[in-house]
């Protein structure tokens, strides 16, 4: 019988486990435990309208900080995980607190990578939480040339945004062209020239060596010799799980917490959903998502499981981007192998041996949104949608 | 601390969905399962929880920001009652609000 509910982490996929226990009929204690002092945000605007200014600290809380209470979520802030004693079943905090549960989401999410070779000097940020959105907005008041390592969707984002703000603004990715883990190298494409279209260089296929200044940031040294002048350079080169508060757990570690098609970790009434969860998803198999959908959907599935309502866990994947005046949507993904055919001007579709995996489109919601089914159900790719 | 919606769900049935003060409606409206997705999980970017308010409830609202306007121009089931759920912030003032979730694109 699950009487105490713990869930590690309060940020999306956290707080949608934990109004889904309660939506579910879960009537227990249930604690949230957040290593930030700041109550949940939503990471999005971060480097779209709130880092250009145009937005609010108050629109990016998700939830106001009373409806937890209303709940009866126990929101405990600055609270950090330090480890898990799975014998035991119980949760160590960074200030010496116990907190025992019969059951226990872990939703850590993901931090950015930071380069091995790359010294950490002033004026080089990664942006992924609130903090580093202010700090980051706070040197772009003052006008500074960026450069942006990593051509994803943040730093294509964050491109976007700074451009938007009148910045000079380089992008120095090593793929062929832009966003194209996710979206594929044609897709990618497109949006290369969108950045150009808006005066961004954007240098693909090119990689960073070295830093240079001296306390402070003042360029980068490309691998073929050339240098790109930079007082802010943005670092957006993938990021990573956090799962060090688990290393002496037990509990199975590979890239992120390892679970079933359920979310269900190898150990009876613990779960993991989010940006911190490896699972296997029954169609694409095993696989880690670092978007926002599917944290809110795996934390609403893992909270499920854990009441016993488990099911298996196969979503179609949504991500969609804002930059400069253009919206871009993806369902599913590209994968590598997958070709990409065009059925629009600026709608894709990625096929792999003849089924649709994933579609995306630049200002095509609505075509995107259509082909959910043909991803869903893997059909062959339709012609054209006109 | 909490008040209600009554809500026409996407199955016809019309149900009454206990809605938190402060809490925007489309994570209320998405744990009661009534047919609203909300894909973007609140970012005004899918589209995928539009409501059709009743008109005796849309003077009580606040008038759509751009980012909401601007989809609501693309949704091809728009009505002049449709707004986003994840844009609306319950409150003591909306307590017993009317509405429908509309059909999908
Ligand atoms: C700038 C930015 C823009 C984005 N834009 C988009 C977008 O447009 N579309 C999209 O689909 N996705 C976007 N994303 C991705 C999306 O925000 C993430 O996928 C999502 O936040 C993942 O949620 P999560 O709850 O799994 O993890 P996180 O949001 O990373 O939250 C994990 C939480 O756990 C806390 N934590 C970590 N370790 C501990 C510990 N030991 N003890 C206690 N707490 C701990 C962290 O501090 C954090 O608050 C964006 C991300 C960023 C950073
Ligand atoms: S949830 Fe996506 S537009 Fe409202």
């Amino acid at each position: 019988m699950i009487e105490r509910i713990l869930i590690v982490g309060a940020s999306l996929a956290g707080v949608h486990a934990a109004e889904e226990l309660r939506a579910a009929g879960f009537e227990g204690e249930l604690t949230m435990l957040s290593a930030e002092t700041e109550p949940p945000y939503d990471r999005p605007p971060l480097s779209k309208r709130f880092l250009a200014g145009h937005c609010g600290e108050e629109e990016l809380s998700l939830r106001p900080v009373d409806s937890y209470a209303a709940l009866g979520i126990k929101l405990h802030l600055g609270a950090t995980a330090t480890g898990l004693d799975l014998g035991r079943r119980e949760v160590h905090t960074v200030d010496g607190t116990v907190h025992p549960f019969d059951g226990l989401v872990i939703a850590t999410g993901s931090r950015p990578r930071w380069p091995a070779a790359l010294p950490r000097l002033a004026g080089m940020h990664t942006l992924r939480t609130a903090a580093d959105a202010r700090r980051l907005a706070d040197e772009f008041a003052g006008s500074p040339r960026v450069a942006v390592l990593g051509g994803g969707f943040i730093g294509a984002e964050v491109a976007a945004t700074a451009r938007g703000l009148g910045l000079d603004v380089t992008i120095v990715e090593a793929a062929p062209t832009l966003m194209s883990r996710a979206l594929g190298p044609s897709f990618g494409d497109l949006l290369v020239r969108i950045h150009r279209d808006h005066g961004v260089d954007v240098r693909c296929g090119a990689a960073v060596v070295d830093v240079t200044g001296d306390i402070r940031v003042d360029g980068l040294m490309l691998a073929d010799g050339t240098r790109v002048d930079a007082d802010v350079v943005v670092v957006g080169v993938g990021n990573a799980p956090v799962t060090g508060w688990l290393a002496s757990s037990g509990l199975e570690l590979d890239d992120g917490v390892v679970c079933d098609e359920t979310c269900a970790t190898g150990v009876a009434g613990v779960v993991a959903a989010g940006d911190v969860a490896r699972w296997r998803h029954p169609r694409l198999g095993v696989t880690r998502s670092e978007h926002h959908s599917n944290a809110v959907e795996q934390g609403m599935a893992a909270a499920r499981t854990l009441l016993g309502q488990a099911a298996p866990y196969a979503p179609v994947g949504y991500v969609w981007s804002d930059q400069y005046e253009h919206k871009i949507h993806a369902l599913g993904s590209w994968q590598p192998g997958a070709e990409t055919r065009m059925i629009g001007p600026s709608l894709a579709c990625f096929v792999r041996e003849g089924q649709v995996v994933g579609a995306a489109g630049i200002d095509a919601r609505r075509e995107v949104m259509r082909l959910r089914k043909v991803i869903e159900q893997g059909e062959p790719c339709p012609v054209s949608t006109g | 601390m909490t008040g209600q919606a009554h809500v026409t769900a996407a199955d016809g049935n019309t149900r009454t969905v206990p809605v938190r003060y402060g809490v925007k409606l489309m994570p209320e409206l998405r744990s009661a399962r009534v047919g609203v997705v909300g894909m973007c999980g609140g970012n005004a970017a899918c589209g995928t929880c539009h409501v059709y308010v009743s008109p005796s409830w849309l003077g009580a609202l606040k008038a759509p920001g751009t980012d909401e306007a601007d989809m609501l121009d693309e949704l091809e089931s728009r009505s002049p009652q449709s707004r986003l759920a994840c844009q609306i912030a319950f409150g003591p003032e909306l307590d017993g609000i009317e509405l429908a979730v509309a059909p999908h694109d």
